[in-house]
């Protein structure tokens, strides 16, 4: 029996999953906690200024060029406007014009923020229980396909009910399938991420035969063309900025934010999520507390997948209204999402600020924003990803404490 | 010979034989064949169940209820369609073709996690090889010619072991948790490759004759004409069978030399091999970078010896299905490499199954590589456990 494992008896005197506290040396508040991101991001940005210089690009033009197609240059145009309140015919002041062209790549910018702001709240609920949920993606799918199926289906059905009933579904559905990997965490003690690596797969391939020829989803209209039927308008997420056949900003947006409040409020104000924390913090201790442990990671996981879920609603309701096999096979936005939660150290509002910005990167670097004179898209979306691999390497390096630390050891040696 | 273990695998292989039965040569038409060898496979699961062996008693349950799904299925679809899926020999090559980049990750990933460090970025990796692979390659066919792919291969191995060498340090000396760093590097080699690619080869894509230079095929003139076996082995890819070379290589190291026996024991308990001297972090170094560049190599495979082209995303999971043959294999070798062959045969099916039947249900067999390992990990067939101390950074004392 060679081969075995060796021997169990053996006794690791830290055992369990690293916690978070682990996982980041530098606590979640405090200025350290606000800097080290910020300095992440210069990093990411100051070694893809370096990549963007090896093929004989200026830089600064590029990144110039890539913040005007964000759109978050509209902040910086303050005029005298006037904006029609809701609901109403009135007008009032408003400093931004909002018809600009600014104002139009803003609004992807934030259609794009949307979907990961709540993918990453997926990652982020979950690693409050000190688990690490990559199946964001997966859930995300999970939850767009029953989106584009109840949203395709039912045409008759009235439109508040309709929209209602896709979000509500695809939320559920996508708290079904993370709840998969909790509850096998919870009862077997499978690994979370191996589980959840799995999830995305099969909720990919799944979807690729759901879409595929003669798939259940895809549209029997057009049975060559490998994309579902579109959402009826009864189910679509009301536009409130921008052109509407246009892709205008759905109010998806808001979901968003207010998922976020939602996050901060169960976190930090309720019961379950004192006791998602304690378990995230020492499941030990939780134990001996009196905290079910089991309970709160399977908990912890539906709730997370609950987040990614409804990102795929607001996707599909929101902005596609259909969903094609090849969008399927390259979406990236739940890892995206795990980006920006990582960025975000978990909190409300840095995942908040976070999304924003991988938002504005990957609108600013699409080929519809980016001018292919200054930098080609394709290159440019490449960029992203290197952008989004460095954040993810060094945001686990606690760089302001390693800053502190080198100073300390250089008074040492003086 | 009536013990429950022998009757478990016993089933397990009457639960195979149904699904056989039903498809060519033999091609039973009627479906009570398959179901009778299927129960047959069912009893004598549920019998070894009772009696102790659970693991290949739950395997027989199962393998005797896919035989009876699979083989009714495939009795009641007409024996044109079958013949043109079902072509044994071209089945079986595709499963090596398939299953070759599957071993060359997960072997790589068996190095790493042995050596207690969770590597999931054999996906990058193999990336990232199968980039530098036919980069290295083209750049080296102006002067090495038709030997380029050499170039290629230890290119490859170059980049894979940038990657793991950028694993090894995050994962060991900044203590960073190895989740993160393994999902940064599959992004950083997403980007990397895929803007070195932009630049350099453009809309146009890699060079179209690199059939001429890339990775030889090995002729064995003298199996070729053999039945059955001569058109799977007959003209296999240099790649393949060095896999199959670096198999037991891996098996020999690392269950039969005091290498491997180090290696083993930095992953399963760091503070007792740190006791008796072993450099916990030097074995774990050498076990990521040498991780890094095995799971390259599978890379430069798929792309200089398989396809012979590169495009973005190209492995497309592959390094996953790799990390989830060696979960499924309990990070074993041999039981690690039958997994990637099953994986490799599910992929293979998948590939053939839309030609024939005009529908997509095919494409469902490639989610049961992550669909059996999920249920591996679940515990109903046999637990997967991996090495104590993986994806925990050793701290000196």
């Amino acid at each position: 029996m060679a081969d075995e494992p060796l021997a169990e008896e053996l006794e690791e005197p830290s055992s369990g999953t690293p916690q978070p506290s682990q996982r980041f040396p530098a606590g979640f508040g405090g200025l350290a906690g606000a800097l080290a991101p910020l300095a992440t991001v210069v990093l990411a940005f100051v070694l893809s200024g370096i990549a963007i210089a090896a093929i004989g690009k200026d830089p600064l033009r590029v990144y110039r060029a890539i913040l005007d197609g964000t759109g978050l240059n509209w902040f910086f145009h303050p005029g005298s406007h006037s904006i029609r309140l809701p609901f109403s015919t009135t007008h009032v002041w408003f400093p931004w014009d909002t018809a600009s062209t600014a104002a139009q790549n803003l609004q992807q910018t934030l259609l794009l923020t949307t979907p990961i702001a709540l993918t990453a709240l997926a990652v982020a609920f979950a690693f409050r229980c000190g688990m690490f949920n990559i199946g964001g993606q997966g859930q995300y799918l999970v939850g767009s396909y029953v989106a584009v199926w109840i949203g395709s289906s039912l045409p008759h059905l009235n439109s508040p009910l309709h929209i209602a009933f896709a979000v509500v579904a695809a939320t559920l559905a996508g708290a079904a399938f993370a709840g998969i990997a909790g509850l096998l965490r919870a009862t077997v003690g499978a690994h979370e991420v191996i589980s959840t690596i799995m999830l995305n797969w099969i909720a990919i391939w799944v979807g690729s035969y759901l879409l595929g020829l003669g798939g259940p989803l895809q549209n029997s209209s057009q049975p060559s063309i490998l994309e579902s039927k579109s959402v009826v308008d009864g189910a679509k997420l009301p536009v409130f900025w921008g052109p509407k056949l246009l892709q205008g900003l759905s109010v998806g947006v808001f979901i968003a934010l207010a998922m976020l409040v939602v996050y901060w409020l169960v976190i930090n104000r309720t019961t379950l999520g004192f006791s998602v924390r304690a378990v995230g913090f020492n499941p030990e201790a939780a134990r001996y507390g009196g905290i079910s442990v089991a309970r709160n990671y399977f908990l912890a996981m539906a709730i997370a997948g609950s987040f990614a879920g409804l990102a795929g609603a607001c996707d599909v309701l929101g902005w596609e209204f259909q969903l094609g096999q090849p969008d399927v096979q390259a979406s990236q936005i739940g890892f995206i999402g795990l980006a920006a939660a990582l960025l975000g150290r978990n909190t409300a509002l840095g995942v908040g600020a976070a999304s924003l910005l991988f938002g504005a990167l990957i609108n600013g670097t699409s080929g519809r924003q980016l001018d292919p004179t200054i930098f080609r898209p394709d290159l440019a979306g490449a960029l992203t990803t290197i952008i989004q691999g460095l954040v993810i390497l060094f945001v686990g390096l606690n760089l302001a404490g390693g800053i502190a630390w080198l100073r300390r050891r250089r008074r040492r040696t003086a | 010979l009536t013990r429950p273990r022998t009757i478990g695998f016993a089933g397990i292989f009457l639960g195979a034989l149904a699904f056989w039965l039903a498809l060519p040569p033999l091609a039973a038409r009627t479906a009570a064949l398959p179901v009778a060898v299927g129960i047959a496979a069912l009893a004598a699961g549920s019998w070894a169940v009772t009696h102790g062996a659970r693991r290949p008693g739950f395997g027989a349950v199962a393998a005797g209820l896919l035989g009876v799904a699979f083989g009714v299925l495939a009795t009641r679809s007409s024996t044109a369609h079958l013949d043109q899926v079902v072509v044994w020999s071209a089945l079986l090559a595709a499963t090596l073709r398939y299953a070759t980049p599957l071993l060359y990750a997960a072997i790589g990933g068996l190095y790493a996690e042995r050596s207690g460090v969770i590597n999931i970025a054999l996906e990058g990796m193999l990336l990232s090889g199968a980039f530098f692979g036919i980069w290295a390659t083209v750049w080296a066919h102006s002067w090495a010619g038709g030997a380029a792919w050499v170039v290629g291969i230890a290119g490859a191995a170059v980049a894979g072991m940038v990657f793991g060498a950028v694993h090894a340090v995050w994962a060991i000396h900044f203590k960073v948790d190895q989740v993160i760093a393994g999902t940064a590097i599959n992004f950083l080699s997403l980007g990397i490759t895929s803007y070195l690619f932009v630049d350099k080869y453009g809309v146009n894509g890699t060079p179209g004759n690199i059939d001429q230079y890339g990775i030889p095929d090995v002729h064995l003139h003298f199996i070729a004409g053999w039945y059955f076996v001569g058109p799977i082995l007959g003209q296999l890819n240099l790649m393949i069978w060095l896999s199959f070379v670096l198999l037991v290589a891996t098996y020999v190291f690392v269950f039969r030399t005091p290498y491997g026996l180090r290696l083993r024991a930095v992953g399963e308990h760091p503070r007792a091999a740190d006791t008796v001297g072993i450099s916990v972090f030097r074995t774990r170094y050498v076990a990521v970078i040498a991780s890094g560049a095995i799971a390259a190599m599978g890379g430069a495979y798929l792309s200089i010896g398989f396809v012979h082209s590169f495009s973005q995303g190209m492995t497309n999971g592959a390094g996953f299905i790799g990390l989830a043959a060696l979960v499924f294999g309990k990070w074993r070798p041999f039981p690690t490499w039958a997994a990637t062959l099953l994986f490799g045969f599910s992929s293979a099916l998948a590939d053939r199954l839309p030609s024939a039947y005009g529908n997509q249900w095919g494409t469902l067999f490639q989610a049961l590589p992550y669909a059996l390992t999920l249920i591996a990990v679940a515990g109903v067939i046999g637990r997967s456990i991996g090495p104590a101390a993986a994806g925990r950074p050793y701290v000196r004392q």
